[in-house]
């Protein structure tokens, strides 16, 4: 009965560039203390353009003083070094002192305090790439990993050494790979994945891997640096801390330097645009602008800094959606959405996953045979203008314009946030239709969908919350209805499809038995409560609407809710 | 590219009709202007004569017909061409447009595209994928991204007279709005900023429904009163259409709004009131359209806006019965009946 992905064609790529030296992530750091050097200087520019006068700034400095004192005070951490709370103290003592001087004298002690604050953010935000630790780490993912798919899936002795299988038997990588190689060789990549799980950043690392990419930066969370093990790792994959406690002007504007610049000194990044894991299981439909704009402000600079005659690095953004049959996290996610969104008419039920859970799920993950695929998309400019296998951008005739042109005006090139910032808007919403273009579909999100806007239909005059709140129990779909409904609602995917407005795995096509029950078989595979299962008389029932209302959700979006 | 400043660099306009030669008129008091004519005549004209439809024109406008020229010299242009040929303009236009042109339109009018089989009047209902405003249109078709639009109590007329008026530039870009009005802002010309691009572009088409109904009032003989009436009501279902296609309410209370719509409403120059008023003294509508060789935007956005309502399941009393006037067989005075018997009467629910 199984239906048997095609054959997987995935293979190894050579790496781009030949020695780790070479990567761009390499060479900074290197230079590690002239880069957080400029940054400092940057990001002391930019505050003093956005706090102009003594007042202004010295207001500033009291508000972070005191919002660090308070975080110190509420929520430390172990990975927080030990001099903090001396020197945030100290910095109070001279900030008071400063009040009986003359304006002159304090505003240039301000801007002294300012820049020892900016200066220690940088050095606490910088990532600390090593190239042997990189190789290390390298190593023994791949060799745990092997490990764990060729012991549970040959069952004979022995076969734990086995090298049958690979992450790439497991992991389906789809769409513009060449490209993406060649974008990487011509400019700057910055990769925008969707984002669901926190299987995701090691997923997208093996990725970048494997197709032969050298080691891309990102920010990670400063909480998982709490663990040593972990900060070794992360510090090794090229990652820089993000300490999302710190809301405060200098930090936050010290933080979008640090990025603006790496970008602008051609190392290539990865952040999930989302923000957090997608709470609704939908894809992704509004960005934080913050990161997208420090993109197009590198670009910008790249523009006007570079001397005549050379060639200006060209910054390619490239979408990329994670397709999975089974979110781990996505019971939480949704009781997170749904208590949000429901406000107190829904009260979610406590269902916590430890770290035995985890090891079950990697152990299930790696025997059964759920997979799951990466689509890259087509590289986009700045201004989300599809680019050819040259970086050339295209307009929608397919003739070649040059980017530098949307900083122009009267002739040359000029500096406007708010143009800039609309120009970020733009940019979003361009990435969230690509999102939606170069998404997967599974035969588990078509089974999901289709059953749950069945059951809306069956009853619709309940709302949403309504609807969930139905018991499961007495709840069963027709098959025979259920069978008509797939086909149609898969004949208008494969109709987006030609009108390139989404992919479908390979697995959808064929009979629809064959389909459904792969789907019915793969959706939510892991959870403890099924989100949909056939019943003894052939029926379609489910044991949890909150997690099919989850799945259901990576469909919506299509217009596909009319052929039901 | 050579650095030149903005100071003497010419304008584009494209488009010589009656508000065209007036915008090119009220640019040229700053700056030398291109104008783009599609006729060789009216070029020649201009060129000799000085004058066209009537207006004089400018020593510092420079008539043309060459597309390219004006993307080649002018970095800002202004499109005001009717609004079933715009499309089709920014098609010959878009090649030779670059990211850094800063487009300001001047049309006050929907794009529609409909599917094969249907036409505007076979098809039921349109929605606002069908339905374009003119900066979605040069946005799809170009690569032009600063776009703006000019909209306002803006009789051509009274403007080639010099009397006091104001027009709203509206764009997402405050860069484009500074530009506007610098070079169109003179002592009887005041200029208003707008950041709600959709809105301000949905409140100048859609005042022109409302504008034709004042004609019908006006041609029926009625007076002031009925006037008020209308101009209220008239603006309570232009928020109700405008917020369904995607603007805000605020747009609406501004000069390109409620401004907008009081003048026309009140002025027998304007277009789509002189239709209202020839209906009323019972005209039919092809009559007044063989009798005119100038195009009343109101007719097409009634269709459209119509459509749009039934889509969107918005309630609009008037745009119905002026729909049914214009194209089924319903009189004026029968539809000012239906109207005052019309049950629903909150005065104000859109704030």
């Amino acid at each position: 009965m199984e239906v048997v992905e095609k054959k997987n064609k995935n293979k190894k790529y050579k790496p781009i560039l030949d020695g780790i030296p070479d990567w761009p992530v390499y060479q900074l750091s290197k230079n590690r203390k002239e880069f957080i050097e400029e940054v400092t200087q940057r990001s002391l520019a930019r505050i003093n353009e956005l706090r102009p006068s003594s007042k202004q700034l010295l207001d500033e400095l009291q508000t972070t003083v005191y919002r660090e004192q308070q975080r110190m005070k509420r929520n430390r951490w172990r990975v927080d070094p030990a001099d903090e709370p001396h020197f945030w103290s100290t910095i109070k003592d001279e900030l008071v002192a400063l009040t009986n001087k003359t304006p002159e004298e304090s505003h240039t002690k301000a801007e002294e305090i300012l820049k020892r604050i900016v200066h220690r953010y940088a050095n606490e935000i910088a990532g600390n790439f090593n190239a042997s630790s990189y190789k290390v780490t390298r190593e023994i993912v791949k060799f745990w990993f092997g490990r764990l798919l060729n012991g549970a899936r040959v069952k004979k002795f022995g076969a734990f050494f086995r090298n049958r299988y690979t992450l790439r038997d497991k992991i389906h990588i789809v769409g513009k790979v060449k490209h993406l190689r060649n974008l990487a060789t011509k400019g700057t990549v910055v990769m925008v994945p969707t984002h669901f799980s926190n299987l995701d950043s090691i997923l997208i690392g093996w990725v970048i891997h494997s197709l032969g990419l050298p080691a891309f930066i990102y920010g990670a969370g400063l909480n998982l640096f709490n663990i040593k093990i972990f900060a070794y790792f992360m510090n090794s994959l090229g990652a820089y801390k993000v300490d999302r406690r710190k809301k405060n002007l200098p930090y936050l504007e010290t933080l979008k330097l640090y990025s603006t610049l790496a970008i602008q000194k051609g190392a290539h990044s990865l952040f999930f645009p989302g923000g957090t894991r997608s709470r609704s299981g939908l894809l992704e439909k509004q960005l934080k602008l913050g990161l997208l704009n420090s993109t197009i402000e590198a670009q910008r600079n790249l523009y006007i800094e570079t001397p005549p005659g050379e060639d200006v690095r060209k910054i390619f953004i490239v979408p990329v959606t994670l397709n999975y049959h089974f979110v781990l996290e996505a019971p939480d996610l949704i009781d997170d959405y749904l208590s949000v969104k429901g406000q107190d008419r829904y009260l979610p039920e406590q269902d916590k996953y430890g770290s035995w859970q985890l090891l079950q799920f990697l152990f299930k993950f790696f025997t059964k045979g759920s997979n799951i695929s990466v689509s890259i998309g087509r590289g986009l400019d700045i201004m989300g203008n599809h680019v050819d296998d040259d970086g050339n951008s295209l307009d929608t005739q397919g003739r070649i314009i040059d980017p530098r042109d949307y900083f122009i005006s009267g002739g040359q090139i000029t500096i406007d946030k708010q143009r800039e910032d609309e120009y970020t808007r733009m940019l979003s919403q361009k990435i969230v239709s690509e999102y939606h273009r170069i998404n997967r579909v599974f035969a588990s999100h078509l089974v999901a969908f289709v059953a749950f806007e069945m059951w809306q239909k069956k009853h619709a005059k309940l709302d949403l919350f309504g609807l969930l709140r139905l018991p499961e129990e007495d709840e069963i779909l027709d098959y025979e209805e259920f069978r008509e409904t797939c086909k149609r609602v898969r004949k208008q995917i494969y109709r987006l499809k030609e009108d390139g407005k989404v992919y479908h795995a390979t697995h959808l096509k064929g009979k629809i038995d064959l389909v459904i029950r792969h789907g019915l078989d793969n959706v939510g595979i892991f959870h403890l409560k099924r989100p949909l299962l056939i019943n003894k008389e052939g029926n379609i029932i489910t044991k949890d609407f909150n997690t099919l209302y989850y799945y259901h959700n990576r469909l919506v979006g299509y217009d596909l809710e009319k052929f039901i | 590219m050579t650095s030149k400043s903005l100071s003497d660099q010419p304008v584009g306009v494209i488009g010589a009709g009656n508000f065209g030669s007036v915008v090119a008129n009220l640019l040229a008091q700053h700056r030398k202007v291109l104008l783009f004519a599609r006729s060789e005549k009216v070029i020649q004209k201009i060129l000799e004569k000085r004058e066209n439809r009537g207006h004089t024109m400018h020593p510092n406008i420079e008539p043309t017909n060459d597309l390219a020229k004006i993307a080649r010299e002018c970095n800002v242009i202004f499109p005001i061409v009717p609004s079933e040929h715009f499309r089709s303009m920014i098609r010959q236009l878009s090649p030779h447009l670059h990211p850094y042109h800063i487009l300001i339109h001047g049309t006050k009018g929907f794009d529609i595209t409909i599917d094969e089989g249907h036409t505007i009047d076979s098809v039921p209902k349109l929605s606002r994928s069908q339905v374009k405003t003119m900066s979605e249109v040069i946005m799809e078709e170009s690569v032009a991204v600063r776009v703006g639009c000019l909209a306002g109590p803006n009789l051509s007329k009274e403007l080639a007279d010099g009397h006091p008026a104001a027009t709203v530039i509206a764009s997402h870009f405050n860069e484009v709005v500074s530009i506007g009005k610098r070079l169109l802002k003179n002592e009887k010309f005041q200029v208003y900023g707008n950041n709600d691009l959709v809105g301000v572009e949905l409140a100048g088409v859609l005042k022109n429904i409302i504008a034709i109904a004042a004609g019908a009032l006006s041609g029926l003989g009625y007076g002031e009163n009925a006037k008020g009436l209308l101009i209220s009501r008239g603006m309570v279902e232009m928020v109700y259409l405008g917020r369904a296609l995607g603007g805000n309410t605020k747009a609406f209370l501004g000069v390109a709004g409620v401004g907008d719509l009081v003048t026309t409403c009140n002025s027998s120059l304007s277009r789509n009131f002189t239709i209202g008023y020839r209906l009323a003294k019972g005209e039919t509508l092809s009559d007044i359209l063989k009798s005119t060789d100038e195009i009343a935007e109101g007719i097409n956005t009634v269709r459209i806006a119509k459509k749009c309502a039934d889509y969107y399941k918005v309630r609009a009393p008037i745009t119905n019965v002026i729909y049914e006037v214009l194209f089924e067989d319903l009189t004026v005075p029968q539809a000012l009946r239906y109207l005052m018997r019309y049950p629903l009467n909150v005065d104000i629910d859109f704030l």
